[in-house]
């Protein structure tokens, strides 16, 4: 019998479980799937829970649902991988030998990176909604709040779901104007970029919608401290933003597994081959999903790519043939810009966004880096499709692994 | 579009980064550094050549890796490249600004 072992039992490693319990030999692998915590969030939620649009329920499930049987599923803690001996430890010192391994381990927020941020105000006027937590706890601030100085602050890249703080900003402006207290909400986008928008054919197609819904823009903004005492944060060059209410994404990093283990790099993410998935240091090892160094956007869109190709891939190596160089950095993602509507964005590595129509050329029904009803209720029956196609390794139908260059203006 | 600078003809888009980097020389770099009010010193081009073997290494730029580069801190970095430091010394670099996905 032979050991394939999957760390990390979120979006990509549910995937991957899924995807090869039916492509390989029962009678020759055993498939285990290690993750410490009993439940799945459906993370892309974490966006709608602040602005009481989603329910608590509806972000999370029992994460055993989405392993198959086959599979077997160990909920303890990964003390660490030991790649010279084939090893995984667990934190009861139980060990596990693979013979293939796939780290899937995702990123998190590490908000004590930066200086004051979490601090005694942490979830009381400083937020995150990366997490469960902090998205919850940001709703019941907001439903008593009167109204200040919001600010939405990037506290440095790379950060999953890079347009996620983008959207907030514009789901913020709705949900104050629904209330009625919009003029008593000063909204301010903070980024240690240059602009919130960054991509030239995007700043050009969006930069309206900031005006539009006067949300001022802070660039070039590297973040030294928190002064939580006074309210304001501080960068490198003594810029001070002043803020009532402060929901910041804080640093990300990788797993600390990767750091004890000695596979992570500055941040924790592990250095991975960007077409093929496999581990720089380790060939049997692969990476998948927010936890790689890919420059390649942190979400399931692009996790969920890439598990089609390293399924293929991880048959290729089991026969001893030559990786598929195949990624090329695909993510597609719905944008929420408030009042019912919403963008779409395709694009890979080296293909900035663009308008066109998706996902049939010249006909749609949705419509590439322009606002739209339709937009939005694709974002609103994703959640659908993600836990009962996504997670389960069903193909999204008409969509490839790889972007399409067909419906794009391209020039 | 084209531009010329120090007597070579480059690629750049519509904010002066270079398209090309094979096109990039030293003497280019120079150039762009000039238009930006920059007068380059081997510091500089310490923090340059830090910022290429990033580039090649296909590693993300940001003000913790610079913290950490062991090449400069970060007041000397802002010192050296005011205002905006990542985006004019990639800019000198011949190589993208650190983008978002849109």
């Amino acid at each position: 019998m032979k050991n394939l072992v999957i760390l990390g039992a979120g979006t990509a490693g549910t995937m991957m479980a899924n995807h090869l319990v039916s492509k390989l030999k029962i009678d020759t692998w055993k498939i285990t799937i290690i993750d410490q915590y009993k439940t799945h969030y459906y993370q892309p939620g974490f966006l709608f829970l602040p602005f009481d649009i989603y329910t608590t329920k509806q972000v999370k499930k029992n994460g055993k649902k989405f392993i198959p049987k086959a599979v077997t599923y160990i909920q303890e803690k990964i003390e660490q991988i030991v790649p010279d001996k084939n090893e995984v430890l667990l934190e009861s010192n139980k060990k596990l030998q693979y013979d293939i391994l796939i780290i899937a381990t995702g990123t998190k927020i590490a908000p004590e990176e930066t200086e004051g941020m979490k601090g005694p105000m942490w979830h009381k006027n400083i937020f995150d909604f990366y997490t469960y937590e902090g998205a919850k706890a940001l709703r019941n601030k907001f439903r008593e709040w009167e109204g200040g100085k919001l600010v939405i602050h990037i506290t440095e890249m790379p950060i999953k779901c890079p347009v996620a703080p983008l959207e907030f900003a514009f789901l913020a402006d709705s949900y104050f104007k629904n209330k009625g207290i919009r003029d008593q909400v000063d909204i301010t986008f903070v980024t240690p970029l240059d602009g919130a928008f960054t991509k030239p054919k995007a700043t050009k197609a969006l930069h309206y919608l900031l005006e539009e819904k006067n949300i001022k823009e802070v660039t070039d903004f590297n973040i030294e401290r928190v002064d939580y005492k006074n309210h304001k944060i501080i960068d490198y060059a003594d810029t001070k933003v002043e803020y009532d209410l402060l929901v910041t994404i804080p640093t990300n990093m990788g797993d600390s597994l990767l750091e004890r283990s000695g596979l992570g790099d500055d941040l924790n993410f592990v250095p991975t081959n960007k077409a093929t998935l496999q581990t720089i240091a380790n060939k049997n090892i692969f990476a998948i999903g927010d936890c790689t160094n890919l420059p390649a956007s942190k979400a399931g869109s692009v996790a969920h790519f890439e598990a089609e190709i390293l399924t293929e891939n991880i048959l290729r190596y089991i026969r001893s043939e030559k990786l598929k160089e195949e990624f090329d950095g695909h993510a597609n993602c719905f944008i929420e810009t408030g009042n019912g509507k919403a963008l779409l964005i395709d694009f890979n590595y080296t293909q900035e966004p663009v308008e066109g129509s998706f996902p049939f050329p010249g006909v749609g029904p949705l419509s590439l880096l322009k606002e739209s009803r339709i937009n939005h209720m694709g974002k609103m029956a994703f959640k659908w499709i993600y836990w009962n196609m996504l997670i389960k390794g069903v193909h999204i139908p008409f969509v490839s692994a790889t972007m399409s260059e067909k419906g794009k203006k391209l020039n | 579009m084209e531009k010329k600078l120090a007597k070579i003809t480059v690629n750049v888009n519509e904010e002066g980064y270079l398209t090309d980097f094979s096109q990039w020389t030293k003497e280019v770099g120079n150039e762009i550094a000039k238009e930006q009010e920059i007068e380059m010193t081997n510091k500089h081009w310490e923090v340059i050549a830090y910022i290429h073997e990033k580039f090649k290494n296909e590693e993300p730029l940001s003000i913790r890796g610079i913290k950490k580069s062991g090449v400069i801190n970060i007041k000397e970095f802002y010192q050296l490249f005011p205002g905006g430091p990542l985006k004019k010394a990639t800019m000198i670099a011949g190589i993208p600004k650190p983008k978002s996905c849109i």
